[in-house]
């Protein structure tokens, strides 16, 4: 299943302002704070309480996306160890904890200009006041939907549904034309 | 463009949330021993207020979320957002019910 999506789905082209990041086990979590708890233990990183912030320790992460949503990233290797450790860790606990590894492709959007160039089509205010480094949050570019995440003053990480990734990286490539060569 | 104040995520834009109708409306607790009429009051009737309407958003492209919110029809304003199953703001002159 991994191979044929890596084969099927476009690739994300280096260029100065973006780069591709590794494929990725993701968890999508829902529960209260008995679950989050759980997670805390097996995974290594406690899912954030605070609204839009990300916690990491490690090459793992957990990510705020709502009041009882989080997403879990790991490293794909961790992932045969994720699928027995975290049911386990979650059982007898309500709560709904879904494999979205394949679902959406991650890639970096980075330099002094990576503000900007997601400001073409993303309405939130990016401004490192506003949007500072450990924010992340689900919202818009342009009419995809993707996961914004802020990983360094001038570092964004971004996460979209598989099919939308071409939408979103031809968009900010259309916009980047624009840049100083 | 508007912005809408998520009682989780805080103020955030327009285009990430979905209207959801008026709020506050109660499914009948035992359907089955509804009149038509009053069936098709709680499916369809709405009191469409002219002026401050409680009414419920999603924050669909956010937290997702449902939450509730004090627009005034006439100008568009916020006037609250609050969580769902929490009631309207203190001395807001929202009329919810029809
Ligand atoms: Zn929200």
């Amino acid at each position: 299943m991994a191979d044929m999506l890596k084969r099927t789905s476009p690739p994300v082209a280096s260029r100065p302002w973006l780069a591709p990041l590794p494929a990725a086990t993701r968890y999508s979590l829902r529960g209260g704070a008995e679950a989050r708890a759980a997670v805390a233990a097996a995974f290594g990183v406690e899912p954030p309480t605070q609204a839009c912030r990300a916690a990491s320790r490690g090459a793992r992460s957990a990510l705020w996306l709502g009041p009882d949503e989080h997403l879990l990233i790991a490293p794909e290797s961790d992932g045969a160890t994720l699928a027995t450790a975290l049911p386990a860790a979650l059982a007898g606990v309500p709560h709904s904890l879904v494999d979205v590894s394949h679902r959406q492709v991650a890639f970096e959007v980075r330099g002094p200009h990576a503000e900007w160039l997601l400001a073409h089509g993303c309405p939130l205010d990016l401004d490192v006041a506003a949007f500072p480094v450990g924010m992340c949050t689900r919202t818009v570019f342009v009419k995809a939907e993707v996961l914004l995440w802020r990983t360094a003053d001038d570092r964004f990480r971004i996460e979209t549904w598989r099919s939308f990734t071409d939408y979103v990286i031809t968009l900010l490539a259309e916009t980047a034309l624009e840049l100083p060569a | 463009m508007l912005i809408i104040d998520c009682p989780y995520c805080g103020p955030r834009p327009e285009l990430e949330f979905a209207h959801g109708g008026q709020a506050h409306i109660a499914r009948p607790a035992d359907p089955s021993q509804t009149t038509d009429d009053e069936w098709t009051e709680y499916l369809y009737l709405r009191v469409n207020t002219k002026g401050v309407y409680a009414e419920r958003w999603r924050h669909a492209r956010g937290c997702g979320r449902f939450f509730n919110a004090l627009r005034d029809t006439t100008t568009d304003q916020f006037l609250a957002t609050y969580r769902s199953g929490e009631k309207p703001p203190v001395g807001s002159a929202a009329r919810s019910a029809p």
